[in-house]
């Protein structure tokens, strides 16, 4: 894999451990950092940095789907072992806003879903798993939950298309709910985020974060 | 130069030579649905269907293959997968058959005589073949041994035996490859005259060259090798140019370009050693005017045709359910005045 200029040291050699699923040098790098600072800033330093590199690599052909995937579950086992105990107060505080939830539209295919939900988590954000749906189940649960953002995952073109329903169906219902969209489908055709009323297109986890960081600021802002 | 018939001018191509015009590969199934009326699960009920189907595409397209695959998840039915049809594109495969990794161990290979989905697809390939006069080449379609697994465990568990499990990874491919040779060869039997080797997960986009090499590299070089007759190794929509070098070594006699990729790249990469088959989007497609499928195909064509090892198409392997009819007719004029060598 090249050398990374953006990345700093330990962030390059942080993501070299994940790339070679070396899982307990990357936890150590993990854990001093969070020992020298805070939990909080290990993610936002370490983790965070190099699944946005990743991601960004995947994309640019520069690594493989299988690192990505492998390296985002590697960092949500090391950041679950960080999280404090239920009750206590979250990693962010921010970590709940928005409201999110991640699900797969009309097939069972669940890699990019749990790729997308490996990176969030990892970098300290909550979401619900609503594993698989069609855009009634979807845009029911959306409601019944309050929402704010919905990441959807297809693999399929008409799968892809199917979040068009869902996103009229959520305009008139739960208008304020951002539809976030991936897969696929939309990497090959551009314009179909577009197309299907989506809010935002992520072409990899790296934009999922970057996405999330500007929609979690919106809600944020909007909040009364 | 007179005209050729499709036979001679995608064997004139394999051969490094250039024909009358570039060979138009449309890799469609879905439409057949369309053109005879029915849906698309009653269309591959009936291989008579599919016969119908796919001849009167090719008098519409007036493309250089008749495509004897059904749809991906018909292997995965021979394993005992559910297949979910759908009315708006290719029937999905569904729930994996091994929900631990350990279930690897309780898999058994179907026979293909014994598989009644499949033996369909085989006399679809009869008829196709009788049918055809031998001037067209009849494709099929198996998917190779290092891929199927996604089918059969589902992505995450495959990804995860790659990494975890060789001693299960190395009893799933020894089971998987003397499936895919029995399968391959059955098709060729029945009348393909080559097949496409569907392998998306050998491309470096979902794994890396260097665990490829370790893991699946071997498995498929020998079965290619198994198999008798013409393959194009078909990375369906993923990227290969990485693995170029390593395809050539095979008996792989081409290989497709992704949309992603430079087809011009692609070409040179191969240096004679290999035809390369794409590079088409199949999913921008369904939006293409007739002006703009003029032009994909045009610079296509000025990309990777001069020379001849070249063959136009598709870089997914099947034409979606929404592409109108419209644009594969302006794609078939387009190939027709842009296509005849010597280019211009």
């Amino acid at each position: 894999m090249p050398r990374v200029e953006a990345l700093t040291e330990l962030q390059h050699d942080f993501l070299q451990a994940l790339v070679s699923l070396n899982g307990s040098a990357a936890q150590r790098f993990v854990r001093d950092r969070a020992a020298a600072s805070s939990p909080l800033q290990a993610l936002e330093e370490l983790v965070t940095p190099a699944l946005e590199e990743l991601g960004a690599q995947w994309d640019r052909g520069e690594a493989a789907l299988s690192q990505v995937y492998m390296g985002g579950r590697l960092c949500e086992q090391i950041v679950d072992a960080l999280l404090p105990p239920p009750g206590d107060a979250p990693l962010r505080s921010d970590a709940d806003r928005p409201r999110m939830a991640i699900a797969v539209i009309s097939d069972r295919h669940m890699l990019g879903k749990r790729i997308v939900a490996s990176v969030l988590r990892a970098a300290g954000w909550k979401l619900l798993d609503y594993g698989h749906g069609d855009a009634d189940s979807l845009a029911a649960r959306a409601r019944a939950d309050g929402l704010d953002v919905l990441l959807v995952s297809a693999l399929m073109l008409p799968s892809a298309l199917e979040v068009k329903r869902l996103t009229g169906l959520l305009s008139t219902t739960v208008p304020r709910v951002r539809v976030v969209v991936g897969g696929a489908p939309f990497v090959f055709d551009e314009q179909l985020w577009r197309e299907v009323g989506a809010d935002a297109c992520g072409r990899n986890a790296a934009d999922a974060l970057a996405i999330v960081r500007r929609l979690s600021a919106e809600v944020a802002a909007c909040a009364p | 130069m007179r005209a050729m018939t499709s036979a001679e001018r995608v064997g004139t191509v394999l051969r490094g030579g250039e024909p009358d015009r570039v060979p138009w590969l449309l890799l469609v199934t879905l439409h057949g649905a369309r053109e005879l009326g029915v849906s698309i699960e009653e269309y591959f009920s009936d291989p008579e269907r599919v016969v119908e189907g796919q001849l009167r595409m090719r008098r519409r397209y007036r493309h250089d293959c008749l495509y004897g695959f059904f749809h991906a998840a018909i292997e995965a039915e021979a394993w005992g997968v559910e297949v979910l049809y759908r009315d708006d594109g290719p029937p999905n495969a569904g729930a994996p058959l091994a929900r631990r990794l350990d279930d690897v161990l309780r898999l058994e290979a179907p026979r293909v005589r014994d598989s009644a989905c499949l033996r369909k697809v085989l006399s679809a390939l009869v008829a196709l073949k009788a049918r055809s006069g031998g001037d067209v080449p009849v494709i099929g379609v198996a998917l190779s041994p290092y891929s199927l697994p996604v089918m059969q465990l589902g992505f995450e568990r495959y990804l995860e035996l790659l990494h975890e499990r060789r001693d299960l990874l190395a009893r799933l491919l020894a089971m998987n490859e003397e499936f895919c040779v029995e399968w391959a060869n059955a098709q060729l039997d029945a009348g393909a005259d080559a097949l496409a080797y569907f392998d998306p997960v050998a491309s470096p986009s979902i794994v890396p060259r260097e665990l490829y090499m370790a893991t699946g590299f071997d498995t498929d070089r020998r079965t290619l090798s198994r198999i008798r007759g013409p393959a194009v190794f078909h990375f369906a929509s993923a990227r290969g140019l990485p693995l170029v070098d390593d395809v050539a070594s095979t008996k792989a006699v081409a290989l497709t370009a992704s949309a992603l990729e430079d087809v011009g790249a692609v070409k040179a990469a191969c240096d004679g050693r290999l035809t390369v088959v794409g590079n088409l989007n199949a999913l921008e497609m369904r939006r293409w005017t007739p002006e703009e499928a003029e032009t994909r195909v045009k610079s296509t064509i000025a990309k990777a045709a001069p020379g001849g090892r070249f063959m136009l198409g598709d870089n997914h392997g099947e034409i979606p359910w929404q592409v109108p009819e419209s644009v594969l007719d302006a794609i078939a004029g387009a190939v027709e005045r842009h296509g005849r060598y010597p280019l211009e």
